[in-house]
């Protein structure tokens, strides 16, 4: 089902969503790869507040291409990043920061997916690769955090965004999982492909 | 004088391969497209061409993973320029990631430092190949983290077999699902090290699609595996569909008795590269 979504939404609208669903969110966006994920971590760890709320964004997975413009930054291209790398501690992320949407590429693991389930919030896919599409639906950025320990890629960007996906949901809070759905015809299908290589 | 016009080819290249994506590869995702019955995988398809469209028209890099800087130099082994080309190449590097701009990338793997400008130990890369002739052609190849962590080698018993090594790819690309972007181009490189095997993988990947491997063996073992790999269902992204992989190119060395090297270079579907030619007399071609 095709949602268009206005951030924040609480955490009951985010449980509404399920695997299938095709969004289009309009609304904050904040950038964490790796480095982002320690560095919030830590910062909540030690108890400090961030200088933004997680909790009425998007988690972007992405190191984006930015230029300085005037005053501010323009947006080259943001596509999505490899999320399972932020596997290690996704979980402990949703639960400390409550972002209600994650949006990446791949899918994640076992562990975000209960993480997902607790603070009801979805994983979506953005189309990898898609950085040039995805830029003209960021209109600004409204501001960046930790650029000059981290650099241009790992920095927290936090952009406004319009109309932004297709985000599909492939991991939803009851616990629907797309990548899950797919293994078993995947699994028979090597099976099959197996044999007929035994064949020659 | 010559420094700064092959710098700007250079540079220019660099953007044709971070903004453009090669007819040969837009024509293979199109075909894709048109044969796609996943809804979902189609939907996938159908943004990527979006989104290369959107990069070509307004010239800017496709993907935000601009890549590491990769070349694989051609030398002719008369070319009077041999011995300026990797300063050269270093300079064009850093100027292209102001001017197109390029993401900075590289990454000291003790610091964690990055210097901002894609250079560093080592970087940009450059493979050298010598050639007979007077001409120098340099192949820019931007490759992306993504799918450069999904390339492995594989050091099978040479007892398994062509067979084997079909099996170990289909079953690796299985196991990679969405990571590395698909559709992708898969690079098989077969026999003479762990090293070389990869290297071939990668050389295997700049050939055009479409293009099949000179020997008919070898043509008919990449068009067999292409479709075996398309029969899994892993689909566009990983969300399912009809195409895994829009090729399949093969390279391979003699092998040890007792080894049987695989290296799998998995390219994305942004398949990005550019060519500037550099001729003895210096004329210098971009394309």
């Amino acid at each position: 089902m095709k949602r268009e979504l206005t951030l924040p939404i609480d955490e009951a609208a985010a449980r509404e969503l399920r695997v299938g669903d095709i969004l289009y969110v309009t609304g904050q966006l904040f950038t964490a790869r790796d480095e982002a994920h320690h560095v919030m971590l830590e910062a909540h760890a030690r108890g400090e507040d961030l200088p933004f709320d997680p909790s009425r964004m998007a988690l972007f997975h992405c190191g984006p291409v930015v230029r300085k413009a005037g005053d501010g930054w323009e947006v080259i291209a943001a596509g999505p990043t490899t999320s399972v790398r932020m596997e290690l501690f996704e979980d402990r992320f949703l639960e400390a920061f409550r972002p209600p949407i994650v949006i990446g590429k791949g899918g994640m693991g076992d562990r975000t997916q209960a993480a997902l389930e607790m603070v009801g919030a979805v994983y979506t896919h953005y189309t990898g690769g898609a950085g040039a599409l995805a830029a003209g639906r960021i209109k600004r950025v409204e501001a960046v955090y930790w650029l000059e320990e981290l650099g241009m890629p790992e920095a927290a960007w936090i952009f406004d965004a319009r109309d932004f996906g297709p985000l599909l949901v492939t991991m939803d809070s009851a616990g629907g999982n797309l990548y899950k759905q797919l293994e078993p015809t995947i699994a028979e299908n090597l099976k099959a492909i197996h044999a007929r290589i035994e064949e020659g | 004088m010559k420094a700064a016009e092959v710098k700007g080819a250079l540079v220019e290249a660099m953007r044709i391969a971070a903004t453009q994506l090669p007819a040969d590869v837009v024509g293979a995702l199109r075909a894709a497209r048109q044969r796609e019955t996943s809804e979902l995988g189609a939907a996938q398809l159908d943004a990527i061409l979006e989104n290369v469209d959107i990069a070509s028209t307004g010239s800017i890099p496709m993907c935000q993973d601009t890549g590491i800087q990769t070349f694989f130099v051609e030398a002719g082994a008369g070319n009077p320029f041999l011995k300026e080309i990797v300063g050269w190449l270093e300079a064009a590097v850093i100027e292209a990631t102001e001017a197109i701009p390029l993401r900075p990338n590289t990454v000291d793997p003790f610091s964690g430092a990055n210097p901002g400008d894609n250079t560093g130990r080592f970087m940009p890369f450059v493979n050298w190949e010598l050639t007979d002739g007077d001409d120098v052609v340099i192949t820019v190849l931007p490759k992306g983290g993504g799918s450069e962590n999904m390339s492995t080698v594989k050091m099978l018993p040479p007892g398994v077999g062509l067979k084997g090594i079909q099996k170990a790819v289909v079953d690796h690309i299985v196991a990679c699902q969405g990571k590395p972007c698909p559709p992708t181009i898969v690079g098989v490189g077969i026999g003479g090290g762990a090293d070389i095997a990869l290297k071939l993988g990668k050389k295997a990947v700049l050939r055009p699609i479409g293009s099949a491997h000179p020997e008919a063996v070898v043509a008919s073992f990449e068009r067999d595996l292409l479709e075996l790999i398309n029969r899994t269902g892993v689909g566009p992204m990983g969300v399912g569909g009809a195409t895994t992989s829009l090729a399949v190119h093969v390279e391979y060395a003699h092998r040890h008795p007792a080894s049987l090297p695989l290296g799998i270079l998995i390219q994305c579907w942004a398949d990005r590269r550019a060519h500037v030619r550099l001729a003895a007399d210096g004329t210098i071609e971009v394309s």
